[in-house]
């Protein structure tokens, strides 16, 4: 695009920063994200998937932390923090992938509701409605089991499961967009569907969208985790999947705390950053809109 | 230019009955004129103006560009848009509050694929009074004042180059010392690029100040037309006279008792008989609560359709 | 009745204080209607607020309101309470807002007779009654609620609402605007009609001039929150505002505005960055070079009339 659309992103952008940069909470949020994305991508610098091998396990079986194994071993001797660190790719993996998908669906699905009026808009709400009822996390359980437990149908498990309810927040939104009249005066201009839908309805509808976005990650790590315990994933491992094994193996009756402890509080800590920058997006995002527009 | 012709556009209303927006009308808009169309709310003129853009269909009738029928078809009403465009009342919610000046501009031209965007986007802000036009670029409509925003909704509209102009109240929400600019400038449009304009509004003495011809409507209908000084100054229809004389000015005041009726139940006959002040007073004939009047052609001469002024 | 002296009002923001109002004094003495005139920016609104303490805790008030020869700025809030509505009233601007739209008319219009212990039951439902057959409304419109009215039907029960507890003053702020002209003509006929039949006194706010001259004695002009002219309604304007002000709403019929539309250069200005000396002088079609750099007072001018302008007044 000309240079004049490239200002304006840059200025933008760095109002953006100045304003959310204010937002204590969501900064820790996104630091504690940082760190959590950057040791997962650098795991393989220092470790590999063979630590995951059961059989490599050179510690004592579920031994509590010690200068050798900082946060105890697990049944097969593995090492709790190895175990962790590899499994925060899969985990993360899985969440960021999961919330993409489900985002995806949401949005078109979502602004096309709104978008078209008549029939067309009908379905697709009732097809919304249909799945927003459908319990997310038994559905979930039944496509895992029906397609298998691997990374990639998990993913579509949870983002299949996942969208409903983003899709009615964007149509909400979308209908509001719409009602206003500089659509109006993009049509008189002879704007088609397509320039309406990209250049007015999703501007205005990302911002929500960012910020419902954030807060979906974070659901689809818990789902993952769940789904995981519930013995459906076939994952080698990720923090669900420890969680399984603590159970399987009766860690907390062989009083071995960190073997639940370390995988849960790890969850619990992302879950929490995500939801901590998710709000930030949304406070930082939402009223400038309004202050903008009320001059 | 711009003509409708035997136009009705119909509305499902509340509790069944249809709603006769627009009950028949005639309206052409010759090259070079600016035409005022007025009236209360709920007279149906904002119908009759978003179906001569295209924005509405009719129920029956025609809406014809330069001798052409409009056609609804996606190709042709692209074309039919570069060529009539439209003004709205509110600049503020005309105007994306996030997009800047440029891109608001830039729009039309995007959407029908213009070349050479910068400084088709530089002339159009430049006819429409902001000077130097780059300075606007990167604004947006909220660091603007009220008349800026018009003049950047207008400039919008001029980037495609159109012949025609509808306006639907251009200064209704503007300061009353900014209202002269943007007049002055729709006239200045007029004399310099030959642009027509049909302005839609309510208020009387801004079709006294920029209108050609003026056409007054009612519930539907058009009850009187003709040169702006005809009809202004000599109403023949008493809507009109009525209209003229509630202004703060003048003289002796016929204030019509009740609101305009709801175009889901039009009165028979004459449909403004029921408030008419000469049938109030007696002085209206037989046929006015029962014989219907015919839809006026769309001239250029003075047109009254009265059962008492135009028997 | 009513006394402004030196009004002041200013918004506290981050990063400073909004000017809105910078010392304006007025007087409307007992049955006499009013007109304040301005457009955005001017301050008009924030007088009207003012004059009931109903600003913001944000807005910063100084200088004195006398109602009745009572300070209202620094009346106690037992009194302020008790002066609300029944002294003074108020018809607020755009009456879509104004009214509560999940109750009926009849109830709302009684609410300010029963906040004031004038009536209750059976005597309140009386003097509603009353109230609307005043305005011109049928008694079974007590029923309805808001959606189902009009916008000038609406008006009218705002004006009903107003007259509940026989005030001495009233205040309307733009009750006309965003009204048809024919219905414009009914809610001022009927207006006028009410502030002579019980001598009440009249503080009518618009930015169209031609209304407020159609109803009042007296106009004031202001313009970035200071009066510029104050004269009786009938006569020339001296200040060129508000000669600029009375063009901008051309008499039908007069061939000078046929097709000459006449406005100001520029816009109004923004209360936080106000030019320099006369605060009107970058838009004034006869600015001096000394407009620039000082400011003026209001000066007499003509019959019972004054101005702030260094080119009127002897």
């Amino acid at each position: 695009m000309s240079t004049v659309a490239w200002v304006r992103r840059k200025r933008a952008a760095g109002r953006f920063w100045t304003d959310f940069r204010k937002q204590r909470a969501g900064v820790a949020g996104l630091v504690i994200l940082a760190a959590a994305v950057v040791l997962a991508l650098i795991a393989p610098l220092f470790i590999d998937a063979g630590v995951t091998n059961v059989v490599s396990g050179t510690g004592a079986k579920l031994a509590p932390p010690s200068p050798a194994d900082p946060l105890g071993t697990d049944e097969s001797g593995r090492s709790v923090l190895l175990m962790i660190w590899w499994g925060s790719r899969t985990s993360l993996l899985i969440g960021f992938l999961a919330a993409l998908l489900s985002m995806v669906i949401g949005t078109v699905l979502g602004i096309a509701a709104g978008h078209f009026r008549g029939w067309v808009g009908a379905v697709i709400l009732r097809i919304t409605d249909w799945f927003l009822v459908l319990p997310s996390l038994v559905t979930a359980l039944v496509l895992a089991a029906i397609l298998g437990g691997s990374t990639a149908t998990i993913i579509v498990a949870i983002g299949v499961t996942s969208w409903p309810s983003t899709a009615r927040l964007i149509r909400a939104q979308t209908l509001a967009v719409e009602a206003r009249p500089y659509i109006e005066r993009s049509l008189a201009l002879g704007a088609g569907h397509w320039h309406i839908t990209t250049r007015h309805v999703l501007p205005n509808v990302a911002p929500l969208l960012l910020a419902s976005t954030t807060l979906e990650v974070a659901s689809a790590i818990v789902t993952e985790s769940t789904l995981a315990f519930l013995g459906v994933s076939a994952n080698k491992t990720s923090w669900g999947t420890m969680l399984r094994g603590s159970y399987d193996w009766g860690a907390a009756t062989a009083g071995a705390w960190w073997y639940i402890l370390v995988p849960g509080l790890c969850i619990v800590t992302v879950v929490m950053a995500f939801t901590l920058c998710g709000r930030a997006l949304e406070t930082v995002l939402n009223p400038r809109l309004r202050t903008r527009a009320h001059a | 230019m711009l003509e409708a012709t035997d136009l009705h556009v119909e509305f499902p209303g509340r509790g069944g009955n249809r709603a006769r927006a627009v009950d028949g009308v005639n309206l052409s808009v010759g090259a070079g004129e600016i035409v005022a169309l007025v009236g209360e709310s709920g007279c149906g003129k904002t119908t009759l103006a978003r179906t001569l853009l295209g924005l509405e269909r009719p129920t029956s009738g025609r809406v014809a560009y330069d001798g052409a029928p409009l056609s609804y078809t996606g190709r042709a009403l692209r074309a039919f848009r570069r060529q009539v465009q439209l003004v709205l009342q509110d600049p503020m919610g005309s105007l994306n509050p996030r997009h800047t000046v440029y891109e608001a501009v830039a729009e039309g031209p995007r959407i029908h694929g213009l070349p050479d965007e910068e400084s088709v986007v530089a002339s159009a802000l430049a006819r429409a009074g902001l000077r130097p036009p780059e300075r606007f670029f990167q604004r947006y409509p909220h660091e603007l004042s009220g008349g800026q925003r018009q003049r950047v909704v207008i400039a919008g509209a001029l980037a495609l180059d159109p012949k025609v102009l509808i306006a639907d109240e251009p200064v209704a929400s503007l300061d009353a010392s900014v209202r002269g600019e943007i007049l002055a400038l729709l006239l200045r449009l007029r004399d310099d690029l030959g642009l027509s304009a049909l302005v839609v509004t309510h208020d009387l003495g801004l079709a006294w100040n920029i209108a050609d011809r003026v056409a007054v409507m009612y519930l539907g209908r058009i009850v009187e037309s003709g040169p702006t000084e005809d009809v202004l100054t000599n109403p023949q229809h008493p809507y009109t006279q009525a209209l003229l004389s509630v202004l703060p000015e003048s003289p002796n005041r016929i204030v019509l008792t009740g609101e305009p009726p709801d175009p889901t139940r039009v009165p028979a006959g004459c449909r403004f008989h029921p408030r008419c002040q000469l049938v109030a007073q007696g002085n209206g004939t037989a046929a006015c609560g029962t014989q219907p009047l015919p839809i006026l052609p769309a001239g250029t001469a003075v047109q009254v359709a009265c059962h008492v002024a135009a028997p | 009745m009513l006394e402004l002296d030196e009004l002041t009002v200013k918004y506290r923001i981050a990063g400073g204080e909004v000017p809105a109002v910078r010392g304006v004094s007025l007087s409307v003495p007992a049955g006499e209607a009013l007109g304040l005139a301005g457009e955005s920016g001017s301050g008009k609104s924030s007088v009207a607020l003012a004059l009931l303490r109903l600003l913001p805790r944000s807005a910063d008030v100084g200088g004195r309101v006398l109602l009745d020869g009572e300070d209202v700025l620094s009346m106690r809030w037992g009194r302020l309470r008790a002066v609300r509505w029944s002294s003074a009233s108020i018809v607020f601007q755009g009456a879509q807002h104004g009214l509560n739209p999940v109750r009926r008319i009849g109830d709302q219009i009684a609410e300010p007779l029963l906040v004031h212990k004038l009536a209750s039951g059976a005597v309140a439902d009386r003097r509603v009654q009353e109230l609307l057959s005043q305005v011109g409304l049928p008694a079974w419109r007590a029923r309805s609620y808001p959606h189902e009215l009009s916008g000038g039907q609406r008006q009218r029960v705002m004006i009903a609402m107003a007259l509940a507890c026989e005030p001495q003053l009233i205040i309307a702020d733009e009750p006309t605007t965003a009204l048809d002209l024919m219905v414009q003509a009914q809610v001022l006929t009927l207006i006028r009609r009410l502030i002579a039949d019980h001598g009440i006194s009249l503080l009518m706010i618009s930015h169209d001039l031609s209304v407020l001259a159609d109803v009042c004695d007296r106009l004031a002009v202001m313009y970035a929150g200071r009066l510029v002219e104050v004269g009786p309604s009938s006569g020339e304007f001296r200040h060129p505002y508000s000669q600029a002000l009375a063009a901008a709403f051309p008499t039908v019929g007069d061939p000078a505005s046929r097709l000459a539309p006449r406005g100001l250069a520029g816009d109004p200005p923004d209360p936080q960055q106000l030019p320099g000396g006369c605060a009107f002088h970058p838009r004034c079609p006869v600015a001096l070079e000394t407009c620039a750099t000082s400011d003026v007072q209001l000066r007499a001018s003509g019959a019972g009339r004054t101005a702030a302008c260094v080119l009127v007044g002897e």
